[in-house]
């Protein structure tokens, strides 16, 4: 950063660019910048293919010559473990696949069922309950009791809108802090009176904007990851579309967590993670590999329980059916979890939490 | 690559970051005055002008907290695995062991075992000098073990936050901590045990939306950037300025957001008197 920069805003923006770690908001920025980059298309790929592979023959051109010289000295020995590591890179570019990519999209599809959709299907006497008691409701997180095959449930998920006017009114299923508040009241709500919590999670990510900040966003999340962990009732989570970040596990700490087979769940948007690794928010195909975000990818490494099964070509072809699969799946886990005594279940949610995402080893000193 | 370069140039050797010295002099960020290096950290880094808090890495943060800087350092041998094979511009092994021969540490967090005024506490001290304090499977791991020695021994706990948020290039792994961490803070609320997070410049992301909210106490030293989302990002989204000193501690103070904003000189014999507070026999 120049000099002249610096200051207190200065500060701000280094902050922000804190190296390869992120925060929720980078994600509906990439949003906009992903719509440009499609309309670029096929032509632009190729194009950033090409210059991949002829970028790989150099390096790997000057990799062998630096590797064929006698006597390497401490600085030759770090340029190569530097080429290596750029050639592994390349050929991830070169070999990259579309697959992770286009779940994401099915993902995001304009016609795929939201939660009002599946809540209309699967259950019944649908009563939605309103506001966090403190501020005020939010129309991204619905929240209700309704009967699942006769059972009193409570029911509560991200709603992203249809039409233009609905997507305005839910702001596109992005919560502010008063929609996690109100999730826990209902949450509380459910546990006083012994009914089973359902979460349904369709949300691109983190708000950002300044109303969400200043009723801290961040604190809401943070008391729903804590209190769903001790919550005296079973609950089942599924992610729908998009599991975005810190606004999807604000209402995922549950006993099952399940996924759509066409769902994405990640830490950050394929796009949000192009522009700050990649620096460039074309390759969002790339990111969405290195993500690791698909239904499968999280179900290996052992973060979802179970993928629900959707109709040939996404749950948008036939939203009626991918309705009876997710029902399917509901009841399924649901009786499970009752047989489970209080006690038992809680903890084996937290032994669940504790044991998840376990990725380090010891070195010996 | 140069963006990486920068930011790791920008963090001299004893972690002070933006400290740009010429030789015995530093020119403070906030004020723009020159001032004797010795001053400065006689100073704690905090400058004499303005009281412009410079940022401290975490073996000087536990020289702060603990009596004489007298602490068993655990957990400090917890290695990623890389459960991605993370590869983007470079790979993430290669930064992981970058990060790991410049700082010493294995990832970045250190707990430690101490006393604060004679009072045995544990501290999980974040290091943002490494990959921006960000968080993933072993930040996440190191603090749940810290939550649990706490339950365990008793001892209060104190999580010292300096981080950019989830470390994406351990994806949904980075995301799951913290579920993890927020659901072992649970239980140490169960039994009682005192947990105070200080949040200092920068806590934001994944991390300020678990455990450093989720303190009986949460405090921050003053001018410290808090949030979850980027200041930078909500404001492109949002197109137009943000206000004064937007997502800093007097903000967050101001928002009810935190229960005090703390000078470092005052950190330590706050937080004693917190303790007091919540375990002196009556
Ligand atoms: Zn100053």
């Amino acid at each position: 950063m120049r000099p002249s920069q610096r200051g207190v805003r200065g500060k701000a923006e280094t902050a922000a660019r804190a190296p390869l770690s992120l925060d929720g908001a980078e994600l509906l920025l990439s949003m906009v910048e992903a719509r440009w980059a499609s309309t670029n298309g096929d032509a632009r790929r190729m194009e950033s293919q090409l210059k991949s592979q002829q970028e790989l023959d150099k390096v790997e051109e000057h990799l062998a010559k630096l590797e064929a010289l006698p006597g390497q000295n401490e600085e030759a020995r770090r340029q190569i473990q530097e080429l290596q590591s750029r050639i592994r890179a390349l050929r991830t570019q070169v070999t990259v696949n579309y697959d992770a990519w286009h779940k994401a999209e099915l993902a995001r599809h304009p016609q795929r069922p939201h939660t009002l959709d599946y809540i209309e299907r699967v259950f019944s006497d649908w009563s939605e309950i309103h506001g966090d008691r403190g501020f005020g409701d939010d129309p991204a997180l619905v929240c209700g009791m309704a009967r699942f095959h006769g059972q009193e449930v409570m029911v509560l998920g991200t709603e992203k809108g249809r039409d233009t006017k609905q997507r305005m009114y839910r702001n596109f299923g992005l919560p502010n802090p008063e929609g996690y508040r109100k999730a826990l009241r209902a949450m509380k709500m459910a546990e006083k009176f012994s009914r089973p919590v359902i979460t349904l999670v369709d949300v691109t990510g983190a708000n950002p904007g300044l109303g969400a900040e200043e009723r801290g966003q961040a604190e809401a999340i943070a008391r729903n990851l804590r209190e769903m962990a001790r919550l005296e009732v079973p609950i089942v989570t599924v992610i729908t579309g998009e599991g975005g970040s810190g606004g999807a596990l604000a209402i995922a700490v549950a006993d099952r967590v399940l996924m759509m087979e066409n769902a994405v769940y990640s830490v950050i948007s394929p796009e949000g993670c192009a522009s700050i690794m990649w620096r460039d928010t074309t390759k969002k195909e790339l990111a969405a590999q290195a993500l690791r975000i698909t239904a499968r990818d999280l179900s290996e490494l052992g973060c979802v329980d179970a993928i629900i099964e959707e109709p040939a070509g996404g749950a948008h072809t036939d939203p009626d059916r991918a309705a009876q699969l997710l029902d399917a799946a509901l009841e399924k886990h649901l009786a499970e979890l009752a047989k489970l005594p209080l006690p038992q279940l809680v903890v084996s949610r937290y032994n669940k939490f504790r044991t998840m995402a376990r990725f380090f080893r010891i070195q010996s000193s | 690559m140069a963006w990486f370069k920068r930011q790791s140039a920008d963090v001299d050797a004893s972690g002070a970051k933006k400290v740009r010295t010429e030789g015995l002099w530093v020119k403070c960020d906030n004020c723009r005055q020159i001032i004797w290096k010795k001053d400065l950290e006689e100073n704690l880094n905090v400058c004499p002008k303005c009281d412009h808090h410079f940022r401290i890495d975490a073996r000087a943060r536990l020289a702060l907290l603990l009596d004489g800087n007298q602490y068993e350092i655990f957990d400090s041998n917890l290695v990623s695995t890389d459960p991605l094979n993370f590869v983007d511009l470079k790979a993430y092994s290669s930064r992981l062991a970058q990060a790991q021969s410049e700082t010493g540490l294995s990832d970045a967090v250190i707990n430690a075992r101490g006393k604060l005024n004679d009072r045995p506490v544990i501290v999980s001290a974040m290091e943002y000098s490494f990959i921006g304090g960000s968080m993933g499977a072993v930040v996440g791991e190191s603090i749940t073990r810290a939550i649990e020695q706490s339950i365990e021994t008793k001892a209060p706990l104190i999580i010292v936050s300096a981080s950019g948020g989830a470390r994406m290039m351990e994806g949904v792994v980075s995301l799951m901590q913290l579920a993890k961490i927020s659901a072992a803070l649970a239980r140490l609320d169960e039994v009682r045990v005192p947990y105070i997070s200080v949040l200092t410049d920068p806590t934001t992301g994944g991390v300020t939306a678990s455990f450093a909210m989720l303190g009986d106490l949460n405090i921050a030293e003053p001018g410290a950037l808090i949030g979850f989302a980027g200041p930078r990002v909500i404001e492109q989204t949002i197109r137009q300025k943000l206000p004064q000193g937007f997502q800093r501690s007097e903000f967050l103070l101001e928002h009810g957001m935190l229960d005090a904003v703390v000078p470092r000189r005052q950190m330590k014999p706050y937080l004693s008197r917190a303790l007091d507070f919540m375990t002196r026999a009556a």
